[in-house]
């Protein structure tokens, strides 16, 4: 099955990228945009069709290796079939 | 132990480009010898010293260092590191040792968004630690750095336990040695540019002293670093 491991820089962290965006945005006349912040998904594909056991697998592997804890913050989400 | 019986070992990833200088710094200046260890090997060779050389390990792939650290040589760097056993990462060598928890904190993108390749200034913070010990403490040195993800950060916890316990080496300063914002070349967190853990034996910093080791380059002022790490093997 699909699961998205979301990885972003935690709140309250200062995202060079994101403020870059920000104000990339601003110049292109979008005044509306208060904050960006930049992260990165995952998509994996996974053996196995328990969501429980998917997302206790997926949540080791973002603080093993796909989120930096000590600056990212992460969240896994199971994409709507269409 | 002389400097000629010193060896040091030098970690080569896929990526790894700056080997060569310091596999050069330790035998062609310093006399010593000097191993290249592959990130496939997991024996360090009998070394004293092991050194993690700057580059793009494994393509900066995810985040800077964050595959290295999953290399079979890591395990071993790390035992050696825990037993005491003197450790330098320099600037993507840092990176491995920060996301290899062998240090606190991490690295962000550099405030500017781009890579920066030039001098910059540091004050000798700690005079201590393995690679330090033959710098004078508050002395200024000149260093190049060669790097975009250099920005150190940590938890706040972590940043005061850094202070208390002399955990900060090198902290990016002006010529005369003042911490300035304008000195700041990546927005590191209190202008950290390098740190130790509490026993002084592991040590990463973002400059490069592998490039200022000689006089012909006109700077000769970080062959210090690796000179340290020979004074710190000596029996007292």
């Amino acid at each position: 099955m699909r699961v998205e491991v979301r990885v972003y820089p935690k709140e309250g962290v200062l995202d060079p990228q994101g403020r870059a965006i920000a104000s990339a945005l601003e110049r292109l006349g979008h005044r509306s945009v208060a904050d960006v912040r930049a992260g990165k998904i995952f998509f994996l594909d996974v053996r196995g069709d328990d969501p429980v056991a998917v997302e206790a697998d997926a949540r080791r592997m973002a603080e093993e290796l796909l989120a930096n804890t000590v600056i990212e913050g992460y969240d896994i989400r199971f994409p709507t079939e269409s | 132990m002389t400097s000629s019986s010193t060896k040091f070992a030098i970690v080569v990833f896929p990526g790894s480009n700056c080997e060569g200088d310091c596999h050069y710094v330790a035998t062609e200046l310093l006399g010593c010898r000097a191993e290249y260890v592959w990130h496939h090997d997991t024996d360090l060779k009998g070394c004293d010293v092991v050194i993690l050389p700057g580059g793009f390990a494994y393509g900066d792939y995810l985040r800077a260092g964050a595959l290295a650290r999953f290399s079979p040589v890591m395990e071993s760097v790390i035992r050696f590191a825990m037993d005491g056993g003197p450790v330098l990462g320099i600037c993507n060598g840092f990176q491995v040792l920060l996301e290899a928890g062998l240090l606190p904190g991490a690295v962000r993108v550099n405030r500017g968004l781009r890579y920066i390749c030039r001098d910059v200034y540091m004050r000798v913070e700690n005079a201590s630690t393995a690679f330090t010990r033959l710098y004078e403490p508050g002395e200024v040195v000149k260093m190049p750095i060669g790097h975009g993800e250099g920005n150190y950060t940590a938890p706040p916890e972590a940043l005061t336990r850094l202070e208390h316990e002399s955990g900060v080496v090198f902290r990016y300063c002006d010529a005369e040695g003042n911490v300035t914002d304008a000195a700041n070349p990546n927005g590191a967190t209190a202008g950290i540019a390098g740190i130790a853990n509490r026993e002084g034996n592991i040590v990463g910093l973002m400059p490069h002293p592998d490039r200022c080791a000689e006089g012909i380059l006109g700077n000769a002022v970080g062959r210090r670093m690796f000179e340290s790490a020979v004074a710190s093997l000596a029996p007292a």
